[in-house]
């Protein structure tokens, strides 16, 4: 009986391993961003909506802000505008839009034709910025602290149920929001 | 004439080949620099489609990063310096080539450990079985011998 033991406990340890795979199997096409918990990266893009001005990344200092990298040849994008035009509503935190790879002119029809959620866009023609903030998927949302640093990332499409559950919170410890 | 149709259209494929060409960042012009360029983006992983590597991809985001690895090689950046920075970017998982770390040493410790543990299982059985053998002077006819 006792030559079983080894490896039954091998066979036990495997089917340890396995479960903890499975259980987290939803996780694992997303990538933890390095940047969370870091200063959020310097950027300068050219306002989409008032030509000549500059969007900054300065300007995420000293209040919350949610940075949306979004573009209109983004599919997903189209499914998160109600949640975004929702975050707006709610006025808790201003939203800030890179406008990725995209063409000025049609993003522009995109926002006319389904509300404008962002506070400001910045254009990132060339994905430079993206390439700063580590985007590799279209939406991606990050929320920043006032002292500038990345506190929370979803890639995806933004819900109702993913801004109250993971971004919110967030929000709630401070006791900020304004 | 099968040959030659063969010989032609090998030969159109042959010319083709570069027109499918899927790097389209202009070369750098130190050699040496380009050299370490394309050593680079074959180890780097397009984050957009997973499996591919920054060379083989034709999706947008590959495009930009070839292009963002290319001009930080001719900002005289060293290759720990872009891989540095792309890490810090989107982690760990854009490098290929794991690099060495807490968090990755178990890559290297695992197979010598179970290697390790192999060995000593093999010489645990071999050993208990030459000592049954040692202990057993009986005859060899008793063991047929059903009694």
């Amino acid at each position: 009986m006792k030559r079983f033991l080894w490896p039954l406990g091998i066979f036990a340890l495997l089917v340890v391993v396995l479960v903890v795979g499975l259980v987290h199997a939803p996780d694992k096409g997303v990538i933890r961003s390095p940047l969370l918990g870091k200063e959020a990266p310097q950027f300068s893009l050219p306002n989409l909506n008032s030509g000549g001005e500059f969007v900054t990344g300065g300007q995420l200092k000293g209040a919350w802000h949610l940075v949306n990298v979004w573009g209109t040849w983004c599919f997903e994008c189209r499914n998160e505008h109600t949640a975004l035009l929702q975050i707006r509503q709610e006025g808790r935190v201003p939203i800030i839009g890179i406008d990725w790879k995209d063409e000025d002119e049609s993003a522009r029809s995109w926002l006319q034709q389904l509300g404008d959620p962002y506070s400001e866009i910045g254009t990132d023609h060339d994905g430079r910025v993206a390439i700063d903030w580590g985007v590799y998927g279209a939406p991606e949302s990050f929320l920043v602290n006032p002292a500038g640093k990345v506190v929370e990332k979803w890639v995806g499409a933004m819900t109702p149920e993913i801004w109250q559950q993971k971004f919110l919170p967030h929000l709630a410890a401070t006791g900020s929001g304004s | 004439m099968n040959a030659r149709v063969l010989a032609v259209a090998l030969g159109a494929w042959l010319w083709a080949a570069p027109l499918l060409a899927i790097d389209l960042t202009p070369p750098l012009a130190d050699p040496k620099q380009q050299q370490r360029y394309v050593t680079l983006i074959h180890e780097l992983r397009c984050m957009q489609c997973q499996n591919e590597t920054l060379a083989d991809s034709t999706v947008s985001l590959a495009a930009d990063l070839r292009l963002e690895v290319h001009d930080l090689l001719a900002q005289g950046k060293s290759d720990d310096e872009v891989r540095d920075y792309l890490v810090s970017r989107y982690g760990d998982f854009i490098l290929f080539r794991p690099r060495m770390s807490w968090r990755t040493a178990w890559l290297w410790a695992l197979p010598g450990l179970l290697l390790l543990a192999g060995a000593v299982a093999a010489m645990r059985v071999l050993l208990s079985r030459a000592r049954l053998l040692e202990g057993d002077t009986a005859p060899i006819d008793s063991d047929l011998d059903p009694k």
